[in-house]
């Protein structure tokens, strides 16, 4: 393991912001994967999971099991100035460093780290970002991928070698032109985005589950080698779902306390009930959601208090 | 008239509602224009500019010869607790327009905005500069379609207009919404965020009235600034903080300098030294300086406007 400062950045007042990178393998070999950690300051499973991998793949090293020729960089995270402040975006600024793609190093602040960053990362073969998402909710962890074009088409073959439950292919939209995932893909990185079920805080049973993913997916595509499975949980079935598949459940008519009474990964069926939100001040049911389709839960809002017009649960429907 | 454009259950007994002020002048069925203030709870300025509108337009009921939907606050929560975003879900209503009927909380509440404004003859949408930079007035547009709208932004008295493509004019805002469904909108920022400037503002709010006089929906006193300055992107100069520290500025927003003038120097509060020294490009107009003094490496210092006095 080689460990070096991918990007640094003196700033007021504290010590300069230096973006750590971890590298294996053959330092003159094939780049064949970049593993990028948080982006946003509250992005705590996300560094984790990048933690363990280079934690694991450190043992791997030294037992000889990166494949010949071949490179593996890991950053935990692009934005320890925000993670050791609590805050989501660049401070002061508050700009997103994952909207801030492709970078430019003469630009603001978060441009030219984002250009640094992809700097770096673009010439890995394959890339893999540990993401979160803007909704306090678990999630299935799964992976996604930005529906661009030809070499997207391939991604979405490769990132069965996941082995998690669901590919999601999205089509992106102008939004999210300025994200590392999108730009790494135009440059024509394979780019994976790695969804865990939490994000500010760290639950080690999905964190397992993605490390696990990462690594299977390294052994298949010959990045790791000399060894029948790293991994501690079989893979999944895999099923491909687009953005759009997925069915939401509103809070159409309504805002109090959610109770739900069913978990993250549940099957559910038609017309099931999957929760309530009770009234405010004394408790009664106000509007109760029930299932569309036959499926998984995918997602389930975490907060006790909604409003109206929140998603609240997302289905995955059986194919 | 206060009318509700939107409305949102909260958790606890409250409601989130959107209003407008629904001014009808002498002819109900004559030009409409839409003016939208308050998309960021921590720009305040527009808070001035729909007051001082619908004061101005109460004052003279029989000059309106048409209808003038003021919207001064289309995140009231954002708003209520000086956040910029939308609070809880930290979203930037800005960039959620033409927005979702069957979408999250703000897609349904920018769907119902947008088509309440759609079908007007013109909309303002007022943003104030955030906390870091203060600005002169201008009138932001897309260089790509600025033909048609130079001549309105004219109207508004800005000191500047600035045909760019960038992120503030473009897809998914309001503006660039609108435009697309063919009601001609423009983007107005000035000022520095929390604070009130009423003499820009004052102008402004005559630049509005002036507006409607073109749309012969306006019979009252009209006062017009001189022509403001055409800026194409090519033509400003930007000045990054390339250390970290603190930003002294040797010169005043709005002031006239020359190249190789010191726009002002970054300095080392701990080591009492001056880090980094910033001179001027080119000869032009600081339109926008740096308020926040606290910078890093890439922070907007100063924006000139590349021209000869």
């Amino acid at each position: 393991m080689r460990s070096g400062i991918v990007y640094q950045m003196e700033v007021p007042h504290r010590e300069p912001v230096r973006i750590r990178g971890f590298e294996f393998g053959d330092e003159r070999g094939a780049r064949a994967c970049a593993i990028v950690g948080s982006m946003r300051g509250n992005e705590v499973q996300q560094t984790f999971i990048c933690a363990r991998l280079v934690a694991l793949l450190a043992n791997l090293e030294h037992e000889g099991m990166i494949s010949a020729g071949k490179s593996i960089l890991v950053i935990p995270s692009v934005n320890p100035f925000s993670m050791n402040v609590q805050q989501r975006f660049w401070p002061v600024e508050r700009t997103d460093i994952n909207r801030s793609f492709p970078g430019d190093e003469r630009g603001g602040t978060t441009e030219r780290i984002a250009a640094a960053m992809l700097r770096v990362a673009q010439t890995y073969a394959h890339g893999i970002q540990l993401c979160s998402f803007n909704q306090q909710g678990d999630f299935l962890p799964h992976v996604r991928i930005s529906h661009q074009g030809p070499i997207s088409e391939r991604s979405v073959v490769l990132a069965r070698d996941f082995g998690l439950p669901y590919v999601v292919t999205r089509v992106p939209s102008l939004f999210d032109e300025s994200t590392l995932n999108y730009v790494w893909q135009q440059n024509g990185t394979h780019a994976f985005s790695l969804y865990s079920r939490a994000t500010d805080r760290i639950d080690r049973g999905s964190a397992q589950t993605v490390t696990d993913a990462v690594l299977r997916f390294l052994v298949a595509r010959d990045i790791l080698s000399g060894m029948a499975n790293v991994a501690t949980v079989p893979a999944a079935t895999t099923s491909l779902l687009r953005e759009e598949d997925l069915v939401d459940l509103r809070t159409r008519r309504s805002a109090g306390y959610l109770i739900t009474t069913v978990r993250v990964g549940d099957r559910v069926r038609k017309g099931q009930k999957l929760a309530q939100v009770l009234d405010a001040f004394d408790t009664h049911p106000l509007e109760t959601l029930q299932s569309p389709v036959d499926g998984r839960v995918f997602f389930m809002r975490t907060d006790s208090l909604v409003q109206q017009h929140m998603v609240v649960l997302r289905i995955a429907p059986d194919a | 008239m206060k009318q509700t454009v939107f409305t949102a259950m909260l958790p606890i007994g409250e409601s989130l509602v959107v209003q407008k002020n629904h001014i009808c002048g002498t002819r109900r069925n004559g030009p409409r224009i839409a003016v939208v203030a308050g998309m960021y709870g921590d720009e305040l300025e527009g808070q001035f500019v729909t007051f001082e509108l619908a004061r101005r337009l109460n004052e003279c009921p029989g000059d309106l010869r048409g209808v003038v939907d003021i919207y001064p606050a289309l995140n009231p929560l954002g708003l209520s607790s000086h956040e910029h975003g939308v609070p809880q879900f930290d979203i930037d209503l800005e960039r959620t327009f033409p927005g979702n009927p069957d979408g999250s909380l703000t897609e349904v509440l920018a769907d119902a905005v947008f088509n309440d404004i759609l079908g007007a003859h013109a909309c303002v949408v007022l943003h104030s500069s955030d906390a870091r930079v203060r600005e002169l007035t201008q009138v932001r547009i897309d260089e790509q379609d600025d033909a048609g709208l130079i001549s309105l932004a004219s109207l508004l008295n800005p000191q500047i207009i600035w045909a760019r493509s960038a992120q503030s004019v473009s897809q998914p805002t309001l503006a660039y919404a609108l435009n697309a469904r063919g009601c001609p909108t423009v983007v107005v920022e000035m000022g520095s965020g929390a604070h009130i400037n009423k003499n820009s503002e004052v102008w402004l709010v005559e630049g509005i009235l002036r507006l409607l006089e073109k749309l012969h929906a306006w019979t009252g006193s009209t006062i017009a600034l001189p022509y403001p300055r055409v800026v194409r992107g090519g033509n400003v100069a930007v000045l990054m903080a390339s250390d970290p520290g603190l930003f002294l500025p040797s010169v005043e927003h709005g002031d006239w300098v020359r190249r190789g003038d010191v726009v002002g120097a970054i300095v080392d509060p701990l080591e009492g030294i001056t880090r980094s020294e910033l001179r001027a490009p080119c000869n032009g107009l600081v339109f926008s300086l740096r308020d926040y003094p606290f910078v890093q490496p890439g922070s907007l210092l100063a924006r000139i406007l590349e021209e000869e006095r």
